[in-house]
């Protein structure tokens, strides 16, 4: 169990986090989220121990842990760029934290063997790092984490560096890695599409701040304000009305004709997006854009209408909070 | 935290060993300088500002800094124009490079003391080379007292201007490709790309060189120690001659102490200037 | 192809002073006021050298002030630059003005203190007594190119050895020192080149001629006879050898090294 209690790390004027107020459940899977900027760097570094809150309190197991050292607190950390020792080979890597640790010599032999298979790379154990392709490297950064049995794990954008199918093969091994290890895996990223894929619970941070937490589908169907409504969802929600109506994409139907009983707006056609399975339109109503799902066969510039159920729609003050939770 | 606890201890034996030997030798010096301190005579008494006050109305102090500021500037000068050519030399690719490059490290290895001796030997009136190519009989380059101050420039010269030629090569190569290309496609002949591109883009590498340089000439020594004492007639007495002589032969430690301060007070000036002058080249 | 002969120019310029200094000390004796090619080489300048001026023992000396302010300079040097680079200390920059005011102290205005100093501590006219006032040059030098190349070194490997379980201390040494060993070994060869060409401190903290450096031994050669040219020129070549040899061996590290900082400023 991780508690943080009003905790805040600022640097003058970029970045930080400020009366952050968090507790986080042994062996869960949450992801913190939020646009550059935004302090889950910073906040992972905080839990992480290698960097020291100006103000609040970090708990571990009921412990106050913030004064501890990294390795007092139990916590692996894997890193965005790997930070992979590049005067070490794959098994000295590896097995890093435990001859740190003192642990006999036999036991780090076996316990690094055995993580780089659980990994898949036990044939590259004699290989240096730079010899090594991104996917490998990143398996090293992962392998180095867990074999030292951590009760937390720490993740900082580890998969960015990554092409898309290689990261989505990740995040299965990763999940799967999760349920096995049963340890508690915080996961920092910019990819609202990864949070939402991964984790049970999200954070979502905004200038140092926390701005909702919840289960990905609660963020997603019940956004706290404009800003996380607008952080989630693919394309992004349309926001009409000053931004006091917001209405996803996937329930905006863009076609002719137009039925009672709903919403419907009339535009000419600036955007046709095929993407195989849907195709995206985007209108302009002269006031504002309005994208929905649509017929790929519609030609730029036709007049036509985007309809939905005004029941899907969430209203917004002109403040960006919620006016109708 | 730990970190800083150990940033602190990490960085404290260091600043020990230089309060030691660097800090605390200044500030007595300073001291020392408000003193007269003679040692033969064991006289050591405060005497305020007598020393500083002297030392304005010292003529053989300001001969000193003149013949030091000439031969900074001469000497700085030459380093930078010969450094840039070498150093324009030492950018081709071509094979020569290599030779070209151990040649110009060769002054730089040779202790300063065995490069005065060399252009002592060079320079000596009865059998130095020098001498016999130069026409006319009874030639005594260091025994000439407008002569011998440019002859130790000579030897500074070719001491230094290898690490000067480094360091403008550093620089130049630091110039991106894309700079010339444009150059060459506006059309600009070698000479004005010259001028107009590859000289404002070095000049911070430059001033850099210069200030680095400058500093050391203010504080030359082992050169005109070995090559002419400070002779004939004190016409190549610098700054750090003055001081060493009158500290370590007529034992006035306390005069010495201000001439030495004085030295370090110039020094100071031209690492300000330099500074500055770095701060506009790099706008 | 001007351009050949401009490098020609320049390499003659650069090598040939110290060749013809190699030169007359190889002349026989009775050749050395003459200016053509000499019949033979003579050994006879080095024999005398070695057997009747102090100067094998002059080199040892050299040799071991070099080596000792080399350690420590690299030993303190590390520890500080490291400090610099990852920990930041309180005052940083001004440790780093520091360290480069220092470095412009002209030697002659510490010499009266220090001469006190190494007085009172007993170290007057003793090899051993050189390296602490070395340390006014070798230690800045060393600081300046260690906190670069510390500095080089990814943050994020400091940051993944303290979550390994690194105090500050060994990830020091398991993983920064191996990594920056390049630039340690530029470091130590810049170092130990200056102390061994270091004159006025050797000038004036050695007296006795069994307990002098090689560059005060060159410079006192002279003023005992009436400049013994051969000597001279053979006593200058033995002390200048080393050097020369480490930096033909080492050129592209020298270079990298005396160029670091030059263009960043």
């Amino acid at each position: 169990m991780i508690e943080l209690q009003r905790l805040t790390r600022a640097f003058g004027g970029r970045g930080g986090v400020r009366d952050i107020d968090l507790g986080i459940e042994d062996g869960e899977l949450i992801a913190i989220v939020g646009p550059s900027g935004c302090g889950k760097s910073t906040l992972l570094s905080l839990i992480a121990g290698l960097d020291a809150p100006d103000s609040g309190v970090i708990r571990i197991d009921g412990r106050d842990a913030t004064a501890l050292e990294p390795k007092e607190r139990g916590v692996a950390l894997v890193f965005q760029s790997y930070a992979l020792y590049p005067h070490l080979d794959v098994s000295r890597n590896i097995g890093f934290p435990l001859e740190i640790a003192r642990v006999p010599k036999a036991e780090i032999a076996e316990r690094v063997r055995q993580t780089a298979e659980r990994l898949a790379i036990g044939h590259l154990l004699d290989r240096r790092p730079k010899q090594l392709s991104g996917g490998e490297r990143q398996r090293v950064a992962l392998a180095r984490a867990i074999v030292r049995r951590p009760r937390i794990c720490l993740f900082d954008e580890p998969l960015s560096n990554l092409d898309p199918a290689l990261r989505a093969q990740m995040r299965v091994e990763i999940r799967a890695l999760h349920r096995e290890l049963g340890a508690t895996f915080v996961w920092v990223t910019h990819d609202q599409a990864e949070a939402m894929t991964l984790a049970e619970r999200v954070v979502v941070l905004r200038e140092g701040r926390v701005r909702q937490l919840g289960p990905p589908r609660e963020i997603y169907a019940h956004p706290v304000d404009t800003f996380v409504a607008s952080f989630f969802g693919a394309p992004t929600i349309n926001l009409l009305e000053d931004q006091t109506i917001g209405v996803r994409p996937e329930n905006v139907t863009v076609g002719s004709g137009g039925l009672d009983r709903v919403e419907a707006h009339e535009g000419r056609v600036v955007l046709v997006e095929p993407l195989g399975a849907e195709t995206w339109i985007t209108i302009d109503t002269g006031k504002e854009r309005i994208t929905g799902r649509g017929d790929p066969d519609l030609a730029i510039g036709e007049r036509v209408f985007a309809r939905w159920d005004p029941a899907t729609s969430l209203r917004f003050r002109s403040d960006g909070t919620r006016s109708d939770l | 935290m730990t970190e800083r606890r150990a940033a602190i201890s990490f960085v404290s034996p260091a600043l020990l060993a230089l309060g030691l030997v660097a800090a605390y030798p200044i500030l007595a010096a300073i001291w020392l300088s408000l003193h007269r301190d003679i040692l033969v005579f064991r006289d050591h008494r405060f005497i305020g500002g007598a020393n500083w006050s002297f030392l304005l109305r010292d003529a053989r102090f300001w001969a000193a800094l003149g013949h030091t500021t000439y031969f900074v500037l001469v000497a700085v000068a030459f380093e930078l124009v010969l450094g840039l050519i070498f150093a324009l030399l030492l950018e081709t690719k071509g094979r020569g490079r290599g030779v070209l490059r151990a040649a110009v490290l060769v002054p730089w290895a040779v202790p300063t003391v065995v490069s005065a001796k060399l252009w002592a030997w060079l320079y000596d009136p009865d059998h130095g080379l020098i001498t016999h190519l130069l026409p006319g009989h009874d030639v005594n380059l260091l025994g000439t007292p407008l002569i011998a101050l440019h002859a130790a420039i000579v030897v500074d010269v070719w001491k230094t201007t290898p690490f000067v030629a480094l360091i403008l090569l550093a620089g130049l190569q630091s110039i991106p490709d894309d700079v010339y290309r444009a150059a060459r496609i506006d059309g600009a002949p070698p000479w004005t790309t010259f001028r107009r591109i590859t000289l404002p883009l070095l000049l911070p590498t430059i001033a850099v060189a210069a200030t680095f340089r400058a500093l050391d000439a203010v504080r030359v020594f082992d050169a005109i120690f070995v090559l002419t004492d400070g002779g004939p007639a004190n016409t190549t007495e610098t700054l750090s001659i003055y001081a060493y002589k009158t500290m370590l032969r007529l034992g006035d430690f306390g005069y010495g102490a201000t001439l030495s301060v004085a030295t370090f007070m110039v020094a100071l000036a031209i690492a300000g200037v330099g500074i500055a002058a770095q701060r506009r080249a790099a706008r | 192809m001007s351009r050949r002969l401009f490098a020609a120019l320049a390499a003659f310029f650069c090598a040939a002073p110290f060749l013809w200094l190699v030169l007359t000390a190889l002349r026989p004796e009775a050749e050395l006021t003459r200016l053509g090619p000499p019949s033979h080489l003579s050994s006879t300048a080095f024999v005398r050298v070695i057997r009747e001026q102090p100067l094998p023992r002059a080199m040892l000396n050299g040799f071991l002030v070099s080596a000792c302010t080399t350690v420590l300079a690299i030993a303190l040097g590390s520890l500080a630059a490291f400090s610099l680079a990852r920990l930041r200390p309180p005052g940083r920059s001004v440790i780093l003005a520091g360290a480069l005011a220092v470095s412009m102290f002209p030697p002659i205005a510490t010499v009266g203190p220090l001469y006190e100093l190494l007085s009172r501590l007993g170290l007057l006219d003793h090899w051993a007594g050189l390296v602490l006032p070395y340390t006014t040059f070798a230690l800045p030098l060393a600081i300046f190119l260690l906190t670069r190349a510390f500095e080089d070194i990814p943050e994020e490997l400091f940051r993944a050895a303290r979550v390994d379980g690194c105090s500050p201390l060994s990830a020091l040494v398991r993983v920064h020192l191996p990594l920056a060993a390049p630039s340690i070994a530029t470091a130590a060869l810049l170092v130990f080149i200056a102390a061994w060409n270091e004159l006025l401190y050797a000038l004036t903290f050695l007296s006795t001629p069994e307990r002098r450096t090689a560059p005060v031994a060159i410079a006192m050669l002279s003023s005992e006879h009436a400049e013994p040219w051969g000597e001279i020129a053979a006593a200058s070549t033995l002390a200048t050898l080393p050097l020369v040899v480490l930096a033909l061996i080492f050129q592209r590290r020298i270079v990298s090294g005396l160029t670091a900082g030059a263009v960043k400023g």
